[in-house]
């Protein structure tokens, strides 16, 4: 007995050890990045980037929740993203004065945060009711569906959303004085200047950071409690999970759900970041992205898609975009004619999506398991890849 | 069927049960009451219909027409997991575990339904969240060592032996506390030590207090364990009885031999 109890004991130390060194250097990188990437670049330009991926990093977080951990397919999941938006842009800017309703509302960003989580938890239960009875591909056609309709609605609904015209002028968040302290302001204890939103790039980053520690932490628990078991049960089973007194709907619901709040979540920092919502910033690439971001980190595995998300918005808005300008210096500096420099800058970004898919296919290739797979994930890819040699002795033993 | 005992003495009572593919009647009118604290097996040849049978207990059926009464409780119709709730847990034919989950997960999850966490609790691991958990695997390491499998806690279910993956069913399945157990051919694909092994934990499971509901082909353990017998042919209940009686019914001789001349 003493030594079951000792292996488990160990193998769990292991799985916890690697989580914990990528969390403290994440946690490390979190803190010097700003001043690092200020410091050398003179600008807060790096630091509203890396907001940016905080948002993805969110996303990503709340869609391995629902493909995951509970294995449902989820295609529209920027839905949620835009629901989440929108609840703040509504409540938060002078948008609603020209609409039917005749009133601006400025509601707290503080409130509004927690008002889009469950709206768009709600909107999940909601898509979900009806669909999880679903399965695999069935359910992914669904959301994918919901994905292309969301946007379209806040398109048509131009007398309240304003349509193409998009929202802006979105609030920023405030802290009240008591929060900020003594150590905000000018005086002799400053060790952080003003704490004001507006438009501040560092303030936003520090809010994401936090939100996404949060995030961590709440997704952590559930992983490892008994709903966490429940979902993990009905991906590998569900059936089996069912017989064993397992709610499937309700279980599936509280994926699609919960999920969905920290997309809402997401949604409603992001409209008070940039300030700025139109139904375009939520199309289906969104979806597509947040899920390859999740695919690719290690699906099921939450310290794996962050530094999956993390790479994959290095890759998608930094690398893929800078890539014309950067084949045109180093055309320049080795002494190409400005004629054949502007056509390879051209064709670079003509190719831009070519590279992009290229740099997918490889990396899936090289790392199918993800770049920090899940315990489960690494298994079951092994346990494939055995099988299929196996088959493949048995047919050339056939022949 | 001559006799029938008070309800209160029966755990499952199945009034006229049908279950009708289209054309095919897999269960056909089959009427069986099982006692509280014994051993019942239901047998008959490939097809009888038993598995459907027993998918119709469960709920994973919804029956054609008839009535299913657990402890008193009219459960016709009920999803599956108000049955596992209701105390009713079962194994199946073709194992079923969750394969990718590890022997100590796959009996929490048994344990599921006789917990009480929210997701309140969970998300922000209240202690009387904790302290559950605490208990729930110190429980569930309970069930794996009563089928004698604990030291294999932390091994995926798949990649226990064919012998203790069955052994992880029966233990993920006690983890619901049911007061009826379903076992699914529990000796499919033993060697004969396992199968001795397996009446003896039959027997374990008899002594908790829990009445025993089987499948089972291989006629040694049928008639090693069980008190009574009926015999399902083409969803028909043909015989019922005690493993005497059934061995030398005409009908059963004939379903299973086929009939001479």
């Amino acid at each position: 007995m003493s030594t079951s109890v000792f292996t488990r004991l160990h193998l769990r130390d292991r799985i916890r050890d690697r989580d914990t060194a990528v969390y403290s250097i994440l946690l490390i990188l979190a803190l010097v990045f700003p001043m690092a990437s200020i410091y050398a670049t003179d600008g807060t330009a790096l630091v509203s980037q890396a907001t940016r991926a905080g948002t993805f990093v969110l996303l990503a977080i709340g869609l391995n929740v629902v493909v995951g951990f509970a294995g449902l397919l989820d295609l529209g999941y920027a839905a949620f993203y835009a629901i989440g938006a929108y609840s703040y842009a509504l409540f938060a800017s002078t948008q609603l004065a020209s609409s039917p309703a005749h009133h601006a509302f400025h509601l707290p960003f503080w409130l509004m945060l927690f008002v889009a989580l469950f709206v768009a938890a709600a909107a999940g239960a909601v898509l979900g009711f009806p669909t999880l009875r679903l399965r695999g591909d069935y359910l992914a056609i669904v959301t994918l569906g919901f994905g292309e309709i969301v946007p379209q609605l806040f398109y048509n609904f131009d007398q309240w959303t304003g349509g193409i015209n998009a929202v802006g002028g979105i609030d920023q968040p405030t802290l009240p004085a008591w929060i900020q302290g003594p150590w905000s302001g000018d005086g002799p204890f400053q060790v952080v200047r003003n704490f004001n939103f507006g438009g501040d790039p560092v303030a936003f980053y520090v809010l994401i950071c936090i939100l996404i520690a949060a995030a961590i932490i709440l997704v952590n628990n559930l992983y490892r409690s008994r709903l966490g078991r429940a979902w993990m049960a009905i991906r590998e089973d569900e059936v089996a999970a069912a017989a064993m007194g397992i709610n499937t709907v309700t279980t599936k619901l509280l994926a699609f759900g919960i999920g969905a709040s920290f997309s809402g979540f997401a949604g409603a920092f992001y409209g008070a970041n940039v300030s700025l919502v139109s139904p375009d910033s939520f199309l289906f690439i969104v979806s597509i992205t947040v899920l390859v971001m999740v695919v690719l980190g290690g699906m099921g595995n939450i310290s794996g898609v962050i530094i999956g998300a993390l790479v994959l918005y290095y890759v998608v808005y930094y690398l893929i975009p800078g890539l014309p300008e950067n084949v045109r210096s180093l055309a320049n500096s080795i002494g190409l004619s400005s004629e054949t420099t502007r056509s390879l800058a051209d064709a670079t970004q003509h190719l831009n999506y070519i590279i992009y898919g290229g740099i997918l296919v490889a990396m899936m290739l090289l790392r199918p398991q993800g770049l920090l797979p899940s315990r489960v994930r690494e298994q079951e890819l092994k346990h494939a890849a055995v099988q299929e040699e196996e088959a493949a002795v048995e047919m050339e033993h056939a022949t | 069927m001559s006799e029938q005992p008070a309800p209160a003495d029966n755990i499952l009572e199945l009034t006229d049960l049908t279950k009708r593919f289209g054309g095919l009647v897999a269960v056909d009118n089959v009427s069986l009451n099982i006692k509280r604290g014994e051993v019942f097996a239901l047998i008959g040849p490939n097809g009888a219909g038993k598995t459907t049978l027993f998918n119709n207990v469960t709920g994973l059926f919804q029956p054609t027409s008839g009535r299913v009464v657990f402890d008193g409780r009219d459960i016709t119709g009920s999803k599956p997991h108000q049955v596992a709730r209701r105390g009713i847990a079962r194994t199946f034919q073709n194992i079923r575990l969750f394969d990718y989950m590890t022997c100590l997960d796959n009996v929490r999850v048994g344990r599921h339904v006789r917990m009480k966490a929210t997701v309140f609790d969970s998300l922000f691991k209240l202690p009387r969240e904790r302290r559950e958990e605490e208990r729930v695997t110190e429980e569930a390491m309970e069930f794996l060592r009563f089928v004698g499998i604990a030291k294999h806690a932390d091994q995926y279910a798949r990649n226990l032996a064919y012998g203790q993956q069955r052994r992880l069913e029966i233990a993920r399945a006690l983890a619901t506390d049911p007061k009826l157990l379903l076992l699914d051919e529990p000796a499919a694909g033993f060697t004969p030590q396992e199968k001795v092994e397996l009446m003896k934990l039959v027997k374990k499971i008899l002594g908790r207090g829990i009445t025993v509901f089987l499948i089972e082909h291989d006629m040694k353990v049928v008639m090693g364990i069980s008190e009574r017998i009926v015999v399902l042919d083409h969803g028909e209940k043909i015989a019922e009885g005690s493993p005497d009686e059934v061995r030398k019914d005409v009908r059963v001789i004939e379903a299973y031999l086929g009939k001479s001349a």
